[in-house]
């Protein structure tokens, strides 16, 4: 760990991830940020604020402090995708870290369009050939991994029956009935081998987290983040070729091995993990980039139950996005809300008993990945 | 077919896919680009990519996605390029996955996507 102080918890705030109708984000995020400030204490003070937000518009930071009266103070908002809420914490981290600010306010809002997400990111014209689907790489990723660790769709159909049958017992997800491996692949098939069930939905929500100098609590021990190396077709930065027989070191893993050297802690330390279940083979890709297991163990892994509830290391025990759906912006603030409160031991009926050490993944759009690891 | 027009300028033609091969690392790229995408170098000329290859992953689109004006549902994939050391995102006409096997031959072809407009896309070579 760099600089002088720990970082702490502080205070956490969420807006359910769901739809919400007319409310606006902003309205969201006034209200995370307000649980979190209240958590935090009546008088708690911060020096400097970081949004994460994709689809926020100009902004978007201030205009949620702004209905709070709040400003003054530098607000700055952030966008990277999906890791676009940890990136904003990373930032605030940093700053905690060098002596630059005390106490930090960081928070995540989104009102996603519905359907397959449309993207700046693409030129029209790559829209028009049809070389602009979400869901159509997320497959052709999937069947790669079915191709070359000998996961079949069952298995993928099992991350989806765990994630869901964990989001029962979230207040704050989106879907909260349990379905089963028959149900999942019955459902409308989208891009093969992905189904409806397989994929997470945009939605809406925000959180909000306070940083302050400090040891005791929730220690903030490490918030990496990285992008992809170049060569490879199915990075999430969605180039259109790739070199034959490039390998390039996953962001993600990039990310982990970043933070689990800053934060001093291996992968066989972690009690529990949230990570970034878009769509269920990339819950399974997260695994393997975090070194919790090889790709020829991922099917042993799920089908011994050590990624469940009561397993060697729970993932997902929110529900994932499966469950919750994805507020891309919200998104990363909510699991590490998540996993604040299960190294508190305030979740109730899902609950990882005795938690000490959390870790929090994502990866979308960019390519940008981010790793985050707690620690009670 | 050739009536239709390519749904941008510069990526593929009757013949082919255009690409780029960089002076510096000299490896190709697809769409050609400014630079490089491997190394950054900019020194990249046009080259005529091959129009067989092998198939390496693949699915079927079957809702229009944002954008998409042509028929579902459509295969998708990405197709080995041997000759050229590259990998390709591309349109597949065929599209039932089962109809597909990792490794099946692959053949360059352009496909309508809309109204009078075209891209690249790969078939199942029938030989």
């Amino acid at each position: 760990m760099s600089g002088t102080a720990g970082v702490q918890i502080a205070g956490t705030g969420l807006y359910p991830f769901g739809r919400h109708g007319d409310l606006s984000a902003t309205a969201m995020g006034a209200l995370a940020v307000r649980q979190a400030l209240n958590e935090a204490g009546r008088d708690t003070k911060f020096q400097a604020a970081f949004c994460g937000t994709a689809y926020g518009g100009v902004a978007a930071g201030h205009r949620v402090l702004s209905e709070l009266a709040l400003t003054g103070g530098p607000i700055v908002d952030i966008e990277a995708g999906c890791a676009s809420g940890a990136a904003a914490l990373s930032m605030a981290a940093a700053a905690i870290r060098a002596g630059q600010y005390e106490t930090v306010l960081v928070f995540g809002i989104e009102k996603m369009p519905k359907g397959i997400i449309r993207s700046s990111f693409f030129d029209p014209w790559r829209e028009q050939a049809g070389l602009a689907a979400a869901p159509a790489y997320f497959a052709l990723r999937a069947q790669r991994l079915m191709l070359d660790s000998g996961i079949t769709k069952e298995h993928l159909a099992a991350v989806v029956v765990k994630n869901r049958s964990q989001g029962v017992h979230n207040e704050m997800a989106m879907f909260r009935k349990a379905v089963t491996v028959e149900d999942v692949l019955a459902s409308k098939v989208v891009c093969e081998p992905l189904r409806l069930f397989m994929l997470c939905s945009p939605n809406e929500g925000a959180a909000a987290v306070v940083l302050r100098a400090g040891s005791g609590g929730v220690q903030l021990r490490a918030a990496a983040l990285r992008s992809h190396l170049p060569g490879h077709v199915l990075n999430e930065g969605s180039p259109l070729s790739g070199l034959i027989d490039s390998d390039p070191i996953p962001p993600t893993a990039l990310a982990a091995a970043d933070a689990y050297a800053s934060a001093g802690i291996g992968p066989a330390e972690l009690d529990v993990v949230e990570c970034q279940d878009t769509d269920a083979a990339r819950e399974l890709l997260a695994y393997v980039e975090l070194g919790l297991c090889a790709p020829d163990e991922l099917g042993s892994m799920l089908d011994s139950g050590a990624t469940a509830m009561g397993g060697r290391i729970p993932v997902n025990p929110s529900g994932g996005l499966l469950s919750k759906g994805e507020p891309l912006g919200a998104s990363a603030i909510g699991q590490v809300v998540e996993l604040t409160h299960q190294l508190q031991g305030r979740c109730g009926p899902r609950q990882v008993d005795g938690a000490q050490v959390a870790l929090a993944q994502t990866i979308g759009r960019g390519a940008n990945a981010s790793v985050t690891i707690l620690s009670a | 077919m050739s009536e239709l027009a390519p749904v941008t300028e510069g990526l593929f033609d009757a013949d082919g896919l255009i690409g780029g091969a960089c002076g510096t690392c000299e490896e190709r790229h697809f769409p050609q680009a400014g630079h490089c995408p491997w190394c950054g170098a900019a020194a990249v000329s046009t080259v005529r990519l091959s129009s067989e290859g092998s198939l390496w992953s693949w699915t079927a689109v079957q809702t229009a996605p944002p954008g998409y004006e042509g028929s579902v549902p459509f295969g998708f994939g990405v197709v080995d390029l041997p000759a050229d050391g590259l990998q390709v995102v591309t349109l597949l006409t065929e599209s039932d996955p089962e109809r597909l096997h990792v490794g099946d031959a692959m053949r360059f072809t352009t496909v309508p996507v809309g109204d009078g407009v075209s891209s690249w896309a790969f078939s199942p070579s029938t030989t």
